[in-house]
């Protein structure tokens, strides 16, 4: 069950005016432009026991995305496939309002939402990840932890995971006696392309890439593109309750491709 | 005749596994202030341990009726994020993690002076990046600092470190080896001021004598850790002075 739900972050009044009234002026509140993103940082294989791991900054935005490889039995319909399970959990440490439990619609929509990224464009080749067909395959777990949130989880999360699985090193796993072994040996993931998602907020008539805390609280309506290393668009969510205009999506879909290739380089020269 | 696992656990010049001798303790490293968001917060890595402690409060109580009229609720909870362990931990909570949750809470709370926030509450969430045994003290002395860097009134620090016996030898900080291979594990917490033991536990066989030479290592470990868990706090509220200090 879903119900619409009164925000749990509350901006004041004042303080929406002068947000409303700097973005008139073309100015955000932090003095952003609207297509800027927040000072980025990476930092790769900060967890030893991860096969992979990533801790991205984006502002104060903070996540660690963590790989663990194992092995297991394909999913039903995929049986020449590796398997891939993403999963992501907004801590208690990340605000005062987490409550800690299990993840909610909001989490939900977040791990979902990169994994289709990074599913839909294929960037693991699975079809590589398979030990005994329609039996064994790599089982490969990407979990999340957002450490402080201010906004935009969706696109840290997605860099975080991006940076994280094409640094990570698999485990080699052989087939002996019908046993899997654990060769002690690892290789580097069949990585395919770069997925990389662009995260924009619509107030009022501006549009405004990588919003804070603040400026979501403040939002009519969200919007997410996910572009793959060629350019090609492989996954979008549209979120909140407020609507888009075309024109304003087909805007978007072009920043995104730019931006995205911006981000792409940037993921690729930090790791 | 040889017994493998001593050897493996210790060598015949009384080194450890990891090179230590046994009485000393793995690195220790300190960060104060690390989660913007919340109140107050701490990085702390114990050898591999890898700890997130933030303290949010003290605030309003939901749900309310768990609000206590003449003081503060004290609400902890540790979690093994999945990546953690060497195979990927169910992210669900485990009773292992429930039984630390609360062990922790106890041995934090007579540190603290709840009197002083009556119908109010106070969250720790200790969030272990990375576990190599003796987690549960990491996390507290972490989670201390983290009260402290968040202003709560407190009338001592709590620092917290396991001893343990390999065969003969009581040696002090178990690492996640030791603790699956030796014969006992003892984590400690301690209010260094107050002299007083706030978290005791016991893994593992230990004769009288031996269970009071490893508490005695055990509370040793926390006078030390107790230094460090002050430098900390002095590099954040006084680092300036500090560095002049040095300059001088």
């Amino acid at each position: 069950m879903s119900s619409s739900k009164r925000s749990t972050v509350i901006v004041e009044q004042l303080r929406k005016q002068q947000m409303l009234e700097a973005l008139s002026r073309g100015k955000r509140l932090d003095g952003r432009d609207f297509e800027s993103y927040r000072n980025f940082e990476i930092e790769i294989g900060i967890i030893d026991k991860a096969s992979g791991s990533a801790k991205v900054k984006l502002g104060n935005t903070e996540v660690i995305a963590g790989v663990k490889v194992e092995t297991g039995e394909p999913f039903e319909g995929l049986e020449n496939k590796g398997a891939l399970i993403m999963s992501a959990e907004v801590l208690p440490t990340a605000s005062p309002h987490v409550e800690p439990g299990p993840p909610d619609e909001d989490a939900i929509e977040l791990s979902r939402v990169v994994d289709r990224g990074i599913r839909e464009s294929e960037m693991l080749d699975l079809e590589k990840l398979v030990l005994i067909p329609g039996k064994i395959v790599y089982t490969v777990f990407v979990d999340c932890s957002i450490i402080n949130s201010d906004g935009n989880l969706l696109d840290a999360t997605s860099y975080a995971v991006v940076a994280a699985l094409s640094t990570s090193k698999f485990p080699i796993y052989e087939i002996r006696d019908e046993q899997v072994v654990d060769t002690g040996k690892t290789m580097p993931p069949p990585i395919t392309t770069m997925p990389v998602s662009i995260t924009a907020v619509r107030i009022g008539e501006s549009v405004l890439l990588d919003p804070t805390t603040e400026e979501e609280a403040c939002m009519d309506a969200r919007i997410t593109m996910t572009t793959q290393s060629d350019g090609n668009i492989v996954a979008v969510q549209k979120g909140f309750t407020g609507p888009f205009s075309v024109n304003q999506i087909v805007q978007f879909s072009e920043i995104a491709r730019i931006k995205g290739e911006e981000m792409r380089s940037k993921i690729k020269e930090l790791n | 005749m040889y017994n493998l696992k001593e050897l493996a656990l210790m060598d015949e010049n009384g080194k450890r596994s990891d090179g230590r001798g046994i009485d000393e303790l793995r690195s220790i490293k300190i960060t104060v202030g690390v989660v913007k968001n919340a109140d107050g917060s701490a990085y702390i890595e114990f050898g591999k341990n890898k700890i997130i402690v933030a303290v949010y409060g003290p605030r309003e109580v939901h749900p309310k009726h768990m609000a206590l009229p003449d003081r503060c609720v004290l609400r902890c909870r540790y979690h093994m994020s999945p990546f953690s362990t060497d195979t990927r931990k169910n992210p669900a909570p485990s009773r292992r993690e429930v039984e630390i949750s609360k062990v922790m809470r106890e041995s934090l709370e007579p540190s603290l002076i709840l009197s002083d926030y009556p119908r109010a509450v106070i969250d720790v969430f200790v969030e272990v990046l990375q576990a190599d045994g003796g987690s549960r003290c990491a996390g507290i002395n972490a989670a201390s600092v983290a009260l402290a860097d968040a202003g709560i009134n407190m009338r001592d620090l709590v620092s917290a470190c396991a001893a343990g016996r390999l065969s003969d030898n009581i040696v002090l900080d178990i690492n996640d080896l030791e603790d699956k291979e030796g014969d006992a594990d003892m984590p400690v917490a301690y209010l260094p001021n107050l002299e007083q033991v706030t978290l005791l536990q016991l893994d593992g066989k230990l004769t009288t004598a031996q269970f009071s030479e490893c508490l005695e290592k055990a509370i040793n470990g926390c006078k030390s850790v107790y230094e460090i868990q002050k430098e900390a706090l002095m590099k954040k509220y006084f680092g300036n002075e500090m560095e002049l200090k040095e300059e001088a």
